[in-house]
């Protein structure tokens, strides 16, 4: 039934209202994933998938398992049972049957990873324009003026004024520092990217534009992302939804705004009724 | 006309367990069906269940047991143990939730705030814009607000913003929970022509009105509903 059928004023602009392909083939799985560096510690029987411009949030407190969890399903950590599938266009991709390169080339095209600290994730003796040219350059591309410009254009879209792109990272602010990882991440124009407490360092006032602009290019880019957070206001302002992870297991998963305003699990009604409001 | 949205034995307890295990019983065996142009309002006193059966009807609450049915797209959607995308698609396509309250973003605009389902259902920005602006003119809101994030807003003009939102699309089911609650005379007259515009061009509401003159002025039928859980039980 379209607006338009209904002679809605002013709707003579705007398309038939046609629900989006929601059909669309997953992206990832993960069957049964576990990886435990001791009773309760890491993570296990871990099984889910994500769809296509889908925002998965990992919540629960410190030791719960979300970070090994990351680390198992973007490749940087093997599991010791279990399996991770990535859907590679028409292939599927076993993560750690495949090989090495197989794995590396991934990393650097169709994935990106936000660390916590951007100083991990950048490389603090390089300008801020090599650093985003980077993985342009590692995908092939060699034309300096093209680097240039999408370097340019990239300063702009995460708000870093361009007289800044010869600077090294380490002149940057922490907020900076930050915005200019996500644009070294996001360049290459990957399809899923993983975060791990991306604002968890920042004052408040950076973090509120640090989340309005990954908010921002997440819907732009039609972007996938597993996004892990101790902070629930975070994961309702980002995330389609939810697992709940406490001493290494999933107690609860489901759509974000129904986790946080109906829990089921007794650990998850503690987690949300534990918040202060303001 | 045929229903749009079908609801079956629908039931919610809400189990907590902190401080103690607690059982509500809110809402047993709730039946109904509504079609295109109908506003069905929810009556009943305070603590009926209400406002927890257009949670379940959103998606926000997990049902119990039971069934919501909705006539998505082309085929029908059960939204009782639908996966979260399913749900996130219902939401954007079909199904509109209106409470009395903003959801304040830092850094966000009144103009994108408006705009925002609109784009999110690939609307082009110029039409989404010259639409938001419209209503925002018509809800009295200042020009020279649009362009501000409405935290420091007041009550009053933050609840038209999000008002303003929810009549931004066609929805082909729309959930009102006290739309006019604690507006002025004349602000409750526009939500009320924008309420009666979305029935007329099809949208089958759902709402919670408290006001008498406003339950009058829209309601095409009565659900009645009383408290008929037991008191709050241990498990």
């Amino acid at each position: 039934m379209s607006a338009l059928a209904h002679g809605m004023r002013m709707d003579a602009a705007l398309p038939a209202d046609v629900p989006a392909m929601e059909n669309s083939q997953a992206l990832m799985q993960a069957d049964g994933l576990c990886r435990l560096f001791g009773p309760e510690q890491g993570c296990q029987d871990i099984s889910f998938t994500l769809y296509p411009g889908e925002v998965l949030g990992l919540v629960g407190e410190s030791g719960s398992g979300k970070s090994t969890l990351l680390s198992t399903l973007s490749g940087r950590l093997p599991p010791d049972r279990g399996r991770v599938r990535y859907r590679d266009g028409a292939d599927w991709v076993d993560l750690y049957a495949t090989g090495e390169g197989r794995r590396r080339a991934l990393l650097r095209t169709q994935w990106g990873f936000v660390e916590q600290n951007p100083r991990d994730g950048l490389r603090m003796p390089v300008s801020a324009g090599a650093n985003i040219g980077e993985r342009l350059m590692a995908q092939g591309a060699r034309h300096y003026g093209r680097l240039r410009q999408s370097a340019l254009d990239w300063l702009r879209h995460v708000e870093i004024d361009i007289s800044r792109i010869d600077d090294t990272p380490n002149a940057f602010s922490g907020g900076m520092q930050q915005r200019l990882q996500i644009a070294r991440n996001l360049v290459s124009g990957p399809r899923l990217v993983f975060m791990d407490e991306p604002t968890g360092g920042l004052d408040v006032s950076v973090q509120a534009r640090i989340l309005d602009l990954l908010r921002k290019l997440v819907r732009e880019l039609d972007l996938s992302v597993i996004l892990v957070t101790h902070d629930l206001a975070v994961a309702r302002l980002l995330a389609d939804r939810l697992m709940v992870m406490r001493r290494s297991r999933i107690v609860e998963a489901g759509l974000t705004d129904q986790i946080l305003d109906d829990p089921q699990h007794p650990y998850t009604q503690l987690l949300v009724s534990s918040i202060l409001r303001v | 006309m045929d229903a749009i949205l079908e609801v079956s034995g629908l039931a919610k307890k809400f189990v907590l367990h902190q401080p103690r295990p607690t059982v509500l019983d809110v809402l047993e065996n709730v039946n109904f069906e509504i079609s295109p142009g109908e506003c069905l309002v929810l009556s009943g006193p305070s603590g009926a269940g209400k406002s927890t059966l257009l949670r379940l009807l959103y998606g926000n609450y997990l049902a119990s047991s039971g069934s919501i049915r909705v006539r998505h797209g082309q085929g029908w959607l059960e939204l009782v143990g639908a996966e979260p995308r399913r749900v996130l698609a219902a939401r954007r396509h079909t199904l509109g939730y209106v409470s009395q309250f903003l959801r304040v973003i830092p850094r966000v605009t009144a103009l994108d705030i408006v705009m925002e389902p609109a784009l999110l259902r690939g609307y082009a920005k110029k039409a989404a814009q010259a639409k938001a602006e419209a209503l925002l003119s018509r809800l009295d809101i200042p020009e020279k607000l649009w362009s501000l994030a409405p935290g420091a807003f007041s009550g009053g003009e933050q609840q038209r913003v999000n008002i303003a939102r929810s009549f931004m699309v066609f929805w082909p089911v729309l959930l009102l929970d006290e739309p006019t609650a604690s507006l002025d005379d004349k602000n409750r007259q526009i939500v009320l022509e924008l309420i009666e515009e979305a029935k007329a061009a099809g949208s089958a509401i759902v709402g919670i009105f408290h006001d008498a003159h406003a339950l009058d002025a829209v309601a095409s039928r009565l659900l009645h509903m009383k408290n008929e859980g037991d008191s709050p039980h241990a498990p």
